[in-house]
């Protein structure tokens, strides 16, 4: 057949296309069971690091059943609700509108005999989507530690949002005021003024991915505001 | 070329050597600039990304020489580009699946490999022409020849721009101004304008070497 002519191009571009789309497809559903493993994986890495427990990708699903106390999910009423809270996946949940609806995941943590709580968050960052676990103390207002990620973010700029030395300022900041009032933390720029234990310090040249940050905090911790005042009153 | 000729006969040498000097794909033919100089400002991804390189185009060029007889003119370019895509992506799922890490630090390359233009460059300009065995051997040349310059970037970038290597401290700590010394990293060598003048020392020191290499 004429390697120019109109049919030839059209039945090689067909069948390349089909071939290509089923190599395609085997491999996406062979590997999947293995992908969602090493998924679930890192999960628990980043909670067991927002509480600050170093993990390798062998002993964490280990580690994490060792440490963890309980999870649950609650909801913004800070009502507890039925179903595996490792199973949310946040993404979903933020694409939820009403706040009612939202699975809110809670798993506490006993560490040196004080109860530490975590709770994830999800938000935008610049590029993509950036994500994270904050570990609070029992008082439910001290920062015990913090653990972000992202998905393509600048590297050397925003991407430093994934760094110990960034996450490392979280520890010991504080969410609530003297009285009581949800302030959530401020990541900061140096000419702003932010009282420095509601606050930490922005990446120069991060600007965009820090704002994120910050929102990605007050909405996220806030949606568990009735789930801390219910908590603080037991 | 007769089919009895020997694996590594002095033209499939050249075929595979001569993309490492005289026909160097990032400093003679100039291609692959962009990913040169977004993957250099550490050592650690610029190996991954020299690897990858060299894994995807060998294979890419080795699977278009078999289908080069078959091609229709028309549509080359599409094949092609189908051809690194699919072999991408498979790669990036079996890294999900069996080296979740290496996958992840990968995952901001994808999209660079696949528009690499040493990739399609070498696959328009050999693998359509030539043997199977050859266009293997120019892959794995060019990916090595990319690879090279990636790694020399890298190590000035790293070294002066943030006083390390493959993350390691060379430059000691109690140098720093902030320790009370009087050294000061560059930041100018994180961003990537650097690397392109980089890439242009490295040009003109190749080219006061290799006088055949000056244009007239």
């Amino acid at each position: 057949m004429d390697k120019n002519s109109n049919k030839y191009i059209f039945i090689y571009a067909s069948v390349m296309v089909i071939l290509v789309a089923a190599v395609l497809s085997i491999a996406n559903i062979s590997l999947k069971s293995a992908q969602q493993k090493n998924i679930s994986i890192e999960k628990r890495q980043n909670i067991l690091a927002s509480v600050n427990i170093e993990s390798t990708t062998e002993n964490a699903d280990e580690l994490f059943n060792k440490k963890v106390l309980k999870s649950y999910i609650v909801n913004s009423k800070g009502e507890i609700k039925k179903g595996d809270a490792f199973n949310i996946d946040m993404k979903k949940e933020k694409q939820e509108k009403d706040l009612e609806k939202r699975s809110l995941p809670v798993y506490e943590f006993s560490i040196d005999g004080d109860t530490k709580y975590v709770f994830p968050m999800y938000g935008a960052g610049l590029w993509g989507p950036i994500w994270g676990y904050i570990s609070l103390d029992s008082d439910l207002n001290t920062i015990y530690g913090a653990t972000f990620d992202h998905a393509s973010e600048t590297p050397g700029l925003g991407a430093e949002i994934a760094t110990k030395r960034f996450q490392k300022q979280f520890q010991g900041k504080r969410i609530f005021d003297d009285q009581e009032n949800f302030v959530s933390i401020t990541v900061a720029k140096a000419n702003e003024t932010a009282p420095k234990q509601y606050s930490v310090d922005a990446i120069s040249g991060g600007t965009l991915t820090s704002k994120g940050l910050q929102k990605m905090l007050l909405n996220d911790l806030g949606a568990y505001r009735a789930f801390f005042k219910q908590k603080k009153s037991e | 070329m007769s089919d009895k000729e020997s694996l590594f006969s002095k033209k499939n040498k050249a075929i595979l050597l001569n993309p490492l000097s005289k026909d160097n794909p990032v400093t003679v033919q100039i291609l692959g600039i962009c990913s040169a100089l977004a993957v250099t400002a550490q050592l650690k991804p610029a190996i991954v990304m020299a690897i990858s390189v060299t894994v995807v185009l060998a294979f890419s060029s080795v699977i278009i020489s078999l289908l080069r007889n078959t091609i229709p003119n028309r549509i080359r370019i599409i094949v092609q580009l189908v051809v690194i895509a699919t072999l991408v992506i498979i790669v990036d799922q079996l890294l999900k699946a069996y080296s979740y890490n290496i996958s992840k630090q990968l995952s901001v390359f994808v999209g660079l490999i696949i528009t690499n233009c040493i990739l399609m460059g070498r696959l328009e300009a050999f693998a359509l022409g030539n043997k199977p065995w050859q266009s293997f051997l120019d892959g794995v040349g060019n990916g090595a020849g990319y690879g090279m310059i990636l790694i020399i970037i890298a190590f000035f970038r790293e070294l002066f721009g943030s006083g390390s290597l493959f993350g390691l401290r060379i430059i000691p700590e109690s140098w720093y101004i902030a320790n009370g010394g009087f050294y000061s990293n560059n930041g100018m060598m994180i961003l990537p304008p650097m690397a392109l003048i980089i890439v242009g020392v490295i040009i003109w020191v190749q080219r006061s070497k290799n006088k055949d290499l000056i244009e007239n």
